[in-house]
C-alpha cells in the first residue's frame, strides 16, 4: 500500500489535445463542480473492467458537453436530450459496446424527458449518468426542472414559484417506478463518505452493463457553484442541507439479481440466404402474350366495389397476370381516408410500352362489383370500352350504349361453388375469357402468388375457370 | 431472381436490405407506416434491428447512433414527421454521418391531410434544419426506382459522410410495379472515421461542436466543397423526347409519370414536347436545364406545391426563357386532362405570339 501511485486513470486522456484551450492539462470545468468527480469514478471504473476500448461515452448538451476531451474511449456528441436515443443507436449497432450516456438536468429531465422515459421503459442496456445541479449551468444559471422551490435562478429571479414554474422534477423516483431499469439509486458529491457512495453506485450501474443484466441509472446531486453563486464550501453545504430534502438519496430499485442476462445474438446470413429470406429467390414464369382485338390492347382498367369483396386483389391480380405475361403494369389503390370507408377502387395499367401515368380516370375496363360504383365511374368509361358487372349485385343495367357490357353474375355463382369471397377471382377469369388477354394457365399461375392462403388456391382455381367459361360464352366478336 | 409485382413501400425496404441497411429507427405516420412494418417484418429476418422509437426525434437520433458505429442505418416518415427529425438531420449532417432519410410527402401544412403533396420540396432539398448544410436528394418515380434509389442512396451516404433523403409522395409509394431486385450486398468498408467499439476505432469523435468561428468556417467550408463536388458527379436526370421540344415539362415524383403520358398524348397530335425529369434534386440538373435554354420555347413546371422546384427551375433558367408553373396543392394530383389543357393553352398563345 505504502508504494501506490496516485495517477490518473488510464481511461482519461493524459492531454486533453480537444480541449482548444492553450492548457491542455486542466479540464475545463469550474471549481468545486461535481463533474470532475464523476468523471474520474467513471475512469476508473473503465480502467479496472477493462473496458474503456469498447466504451463509447455520450456526451450531451449541458457542461459535459466536452465530455470528450477527456475521456480516451468512443465519443459521441449528442444534441440536446437527445443521447439516450444515440445511445440506443450505437448500442443496437454494436451491442457489445458499453455505452455511457451522461446527462445534466436540462438535458434529461427537461427537453430529453421523452428519450430517457422510453430508454428505461425498453431496458436499454445502457449506463445513464444524470448529474443534478438544479440549475443550467454552462448557459448561465436559468431554473432547471430540478431547481429547489424558491431557488433563485436568472429565469425565476424572485425564486421559483410552484404556482408558475411546477415543482422539482424527480427523476430517479419517476425511472424507478418502470419495469425494466434494473438498477435506479441517487447519490450525493457532498463529502468523501457520500462520494464513496457515489463512487460505489457508479461502478455498479457500468457493471451492470457489462454483464448485460439492463438499463441502470444513477442520479448524482452535484454542486454548481458558478450557476449558484456560492463558494464551493457553500454549495456542499447547500447539497447537504436544502438538495437532499427534496432530493432522497438511496437505491430506489435494483433487480440486477434478479434479472437473467440477456444474450447478445449474432446472425450474419449469407447473400444466398439474404435472397431467401427476403422471398426474393422465386422464378418468374413466363407466358406469352394473347393475340387479342385492336380494342383490348393496353386496357386501362378501373376495379370498384365494397370493401371486402377483395377489390384490391382481384386488381392486383390482374396486374401480376400482366407481368407473368411480360406486359408493363401498375397497380394503384384507392388512396385516402375513404381506403377505410365502405368503398375501395383501384387503377390497373397493363401496357405493351412503359407506363407513364398509373392514373386511371378514363377506364377503357371498368369492372364494377357494386351499383354506386357502376353509377360513379360507367361515365368514365371510354367510348368502345368494356363494362365488366356483376349483375348478382347491381340491379340497374349500365345507361350507356356506346361500349361493350359483360353482365355477370358473379356472387351467385360464387355461392354455388361454396364461397362468396371468390367472386373476384370469377370476374378475373370471366375478362380474360371475355377479351382472351390472358390465358387461363397465365390466372393459375397468378393464383399461386396473389391467394396466400394455399389451402383456398383450389377453390380460387375453381371460380377462375368458371369465369373463364362464362367470360368465353359471352364473347361478342366485332 | 425474377421480377415481383410489389408496392414502392415495400421495394424500398427490401431495397434497403439488400443495399446492407441492418438498422431501422422509426415512428409511425401515414403514409409512411407500411415502410415500417415492412422493416419491422424483414429487419429481424435477416439479424438486422426494427425498433419502433418513442417519437420522430428519437428515432433520427437513433439513426444518428447507430451511423456514428458505421452500419447502414435508415429512418422514413412522412411531411410532419420529417419536419421534427430536422434538429437530427442538421446534427447528421454537421457530424458528417451516412444515413438514409424517406420522406412520402403528404398534405400540409400543419397536419393537412395525408394525400400526396410535394410541399416538402424546400425543407428537403435547401437544407431544411438550422446550418449551411444540404443532403443529397433522391426522387424515384416507380416502384423500381423505390428499390434502386435506396441503394444508391447509401452508397451516396457514404461516400460523401452525408444523410441523403428519398423524397418522393404517397403514389409512388403505394402503387405496386414490377421490381427486379439487386444482389444482396454482405461486404462491408470499415471507415475510419466511425465507431466500432474496439480499442482501434476507439479515438474517433463524432460531432458537429467547433467553438471557435474560425474553425466552423472550415467546417463550413469543408462542407460546402463537398456539396460543390456532390453537384459536379451526381447530377441524374431522365430526358423524355427533349431532342426537337419547344415545350418542355418539369416535374418528379408521381407529376412526372402525369406529364410522361401528357407528352405522349401531345406527340401524337404532332405538338413538339419533351419531359425533364430531374432524379435528383440536390443536386439540380442545373447544367442540362442552361442548355435546354438555348434551344427551347417555355418551360412548365408540374408540382402538386405552390411552386418550389420552380424556384430552382428559374434559377438556372436565369431569365434565358420563360418558365411557367402550374400547381395544385391539398393533396390533388393534376390529371393528365388538366395538364394537357394547360399545355396546350401555353402553345396557342405561343402560336399567337
Amino acid at each position: 500500500m505504502a508504494n501506490k501511485v496516485l495517477r490518473k486513470p488510464k481511461s482519461f486522456y493524459d492531454i486533453y489535445e480537444r480541449n482548444p484551450s492553450s492548457d491542455k492539462k486542466m479540464p475545463h470545468y469550474c471549481p468545486g463542480c461535481g463533474h470532475g468527480n464523476v468523471h474520474k469514478f467513471i475512469a476508473e471504473a473503465l480502467d479496472d473492467f477493462n473496458v474503456a476500448d469498447r466504451t463509447v461515452f455520450i456526451s450531451p448538451v449541458g457542461c459535459s458537453v466536452f465530455a470528450y476531451y477527456y475521456f480516451d474511449t468512443g465519443n459521441i456528441q449528442a444534441a440536446h436530450g437527445r443521447a439516450p436515443a444515440v445511445a440506443t443507436g450505437i448500442k443496437r449497432a454494436h451491442p457489445e459496446s458499453i455505452v455511457i450516456s451522461y446527462q445534466g438536468d436540462g438535458d434529461l429531465a427537461a427537453i430529453g424527458t421523452a428519450e430517457i422515459l422510453h430508454a428505461a421503459n425498453r431496458g436499454e442496456n445502457l449506463t445513464v449518468f444524470f448529474i443534478n445541479n438544479a440549475i443550467y449551468g454552462m448557459t448561465g444559471g436559468q431554473m432547471a426542472p430540478t431547481t429547489l422551490i424558491n431557488q433563485r435562478t436568472t429565469t425565476t429571479p424572485r425564486g421559483r414559484n410552484p404556482h408558475n414554474e411546477g415543482y422539482p422534477v424527480k427523476i430517479a423516483e419517476l425511472i424507478s417506478q418502470l419495469e425494466a431499469p434494473v438498477y435506479v439509486e441517487r447519490v450525493a458529491l457532498i463529502d468523501n463518505k457520500h462520494r464513496a457512495k457515489a463512487r460505489l453506485a457508479v461502478r455498479k450501474a457500468i457493471k451492470n452493463q457489462i454483464d448485460n443484466l439492463g438499463f441502470s441509472l444513477v442520479e448524482i446531486l452535484s454542486a454548481c457553484p458558478s450557476g449558484w453563486k456560492m463558494d464551493p464550501v457553500d454549495s456542499l453545504k447547500w447539497i447537504e442541507e436544502a438538495m437532499v430534502r427534496i432530493f432522497p438519496l438511496g437505491v430506489y430499485k435494483d433487480i440486477t439479481k434478479e434479472v437473467e442476462p440477456y444474450q447478445i445474438k449474432k446472425f450474419k446470413p449469407s447473400a444466398e440466404e439474404i435472397v431467401e429470406l427476403l422471398q426474393l429467390n422465386t422464378e418468374t414464369k413466363s407466358f406469352e402474350r394473347q393475340p387479342v382485338p385492336e380494342r383490348y390492347r393496353n386496357p386501362e382498367i378501373k376495379v370498384a366495389g365494397f370493401g371486402g369483396q377483395g377489390i384490391l386483389l382481384l386488381g392486383a391480380a390482374m396486374a401480376q397476370s400482366g407481368m407473368l405475361q411480360d406486359y408493363y403494369v401498375s397497380w394503384l389503390p384507392s388512396y385516402g381516408p375513404e381506403m377505410r370507408g365502405g368503398t375501395a377502387n383501384c387503377h390497373v395499367n397493363i401496357r405493351e410500352i412503359e407506363i407513364g401515368s398509373p392514373v386511371v380516370s378514363d377506364p377503357s375496363v371498368l369492372i364494377a362489383m357494386n351499383r354506386p360504383s357502376l353509377e360513379k365511374f360507367e361515365h368514365d368509361v371510354q367510348e368502345g370500352g368494356l363494362i365488366i358487372y356483376d349483375s348478382s349485385l347491381v340491379e340497374v343495367q349500365p345507361t350507356r350504349t356506346d361500349v361493350e357490357v359483360l353482365a355477370i353474375p358473379a356472387t351467385k355463382m360464387a355461392d354455388e361453388l361454396g364461397n362468396t369471397r371468390i367472386a373476384n377471382m370469377i370476374v378475373l377469369g370471366a375478362f380474360a375469357g371475355y377479351t382472351g388477354f390472358f390465358a387461363i394457365e397465365t390466372l393459375f399461375e397468378t393464383l399461386k402468388t396473389a391467394i396466400k392462403r394455399k389451402k383456398l388456391i383450389d377453390i380460387n382455381r375453381k371460380a377462375v375457370e368458371a369465369g373463364y367459361k362464362f367470360g368465353m360464352e359471352h364473347r361478342v366478336r366485332k | 431472381m425474377g421480377k415481383i409485382l410489389v408496392k414502392g413501400n415495400d421495394a424500398i425496404v427490401r431495397g434497403a436490405i439488400l443495399a446492407g441497411c441492418r438498422i431501422y429507427f422509426g415512428y409511425p405516420i401515414t403514409p409512411a407506416s407500411e415502410i415500417a412494418e415492412t422493416a419491422a417484418e424483414f429487419l429481424p429476418k435477416v439479424g438486422g434491428t426494427f425498433l419502433q422509437a418513442e417519437s420522430e426525434i428519437a428515432s433520427i437520433n437513433m439513426v444518428y447512433g447507430a451511423a456514428s458505429g458505421g452500419i447502414r442505418s435508415m429512418t422514413a416518415s412522412s411531411s410532419p414527421g420529417i419536419s421534427l427529425k430536422q434538429e437530427g438531420v442538421s446534427y447528421a449532417a454537421g457530424a458528417e454521418l451516412p444515413c438514409v432519410i424517406v420522406d412520402i410527402m403528404r398534405g400540409g401544412p400543419g397536419l393537412g391531410n395525408i394525400a400526396p403533396e410535394q410541399s416538402d420540396y424546400n425543407q428537403i432539398v435547401k437544407g431544411g434544419g438550422h446550418g449551411n448544410y444540404k443532403c443529397p436528394v433522391l426522387a424515384p418515380n416507380s416502384a423500381q426506382e423505390m428499390s434502386d434509389f435506396i441503394q444508391l442512396a447509401f452508397d451516396i451516404a457514404e461516400k460523401y459522410r452525408t444523410p441523403v433523403y428519398i423524397l418522393t409522395d404517397g403514389y409512388i409509394g403505394q402503387m405496386m410495379e414490377p421490381v427486379e431486385f439487386g444482389e444482396p450486398k454482405t461486404d462491408f468498408p470499415r471507415f475510419d472515421w466511425a465507431i466500432y467499439a474496439d480499442k482501434e476505432s476507439k479515438h474517433n469523435l463524432i460531432s458537429s461542436i467547433y467553438l471557435d468561428p474560425e474553425e466552423l468556417e472550415k467546417h463550413n467550408l469543408k462542407l460546402q466543397r463537398k456539396y460543390a463536388e456532390i453537384e459536379k458527379s451526381e447530377v441524374r436526370f431522365e430526358e423524355f423526347m427533349l431532342e426537337d421540344a419547344e415545350l418542355v415539362f418539369m416535374g418528379y415524383g408521381i407529376v412526372s409519370r402525369v406529364l410522361k403520358t401528357v407528352v405522349e398524348k401531345m406527340r401524337q397530335k404532332g405538338s413538339k414536347v419533351g419531359l425533364l425529369r430531374p432524379k435528383t434534386l440536390f443536386p439540380f440538373p442545373k447544367k442540362k436545364i442552361k442548355e435546354l435554354t438555348t434551344r427551347v420555347k417555355k418551360i412548365l413546371v408540374v408540382e402538386m406545391s405552390n411552386g418550389q422546384m420552380v424556384d430552382d427551375v428559374r434559377l438556372a433558367v436565369n431569365g434565358k426563357c420563360p418558365v411557367e408553373f402550374y400547381g395544385r396543392m391539398g393533396g390533388v394530383v393534376p390529371t393528365m386532362a388538366e395538364v394537357l389543357e394547360h399545355a396546350n393553352k401555353l402553345l396557342e398563345e405561343q402560336a399567337r405570339g
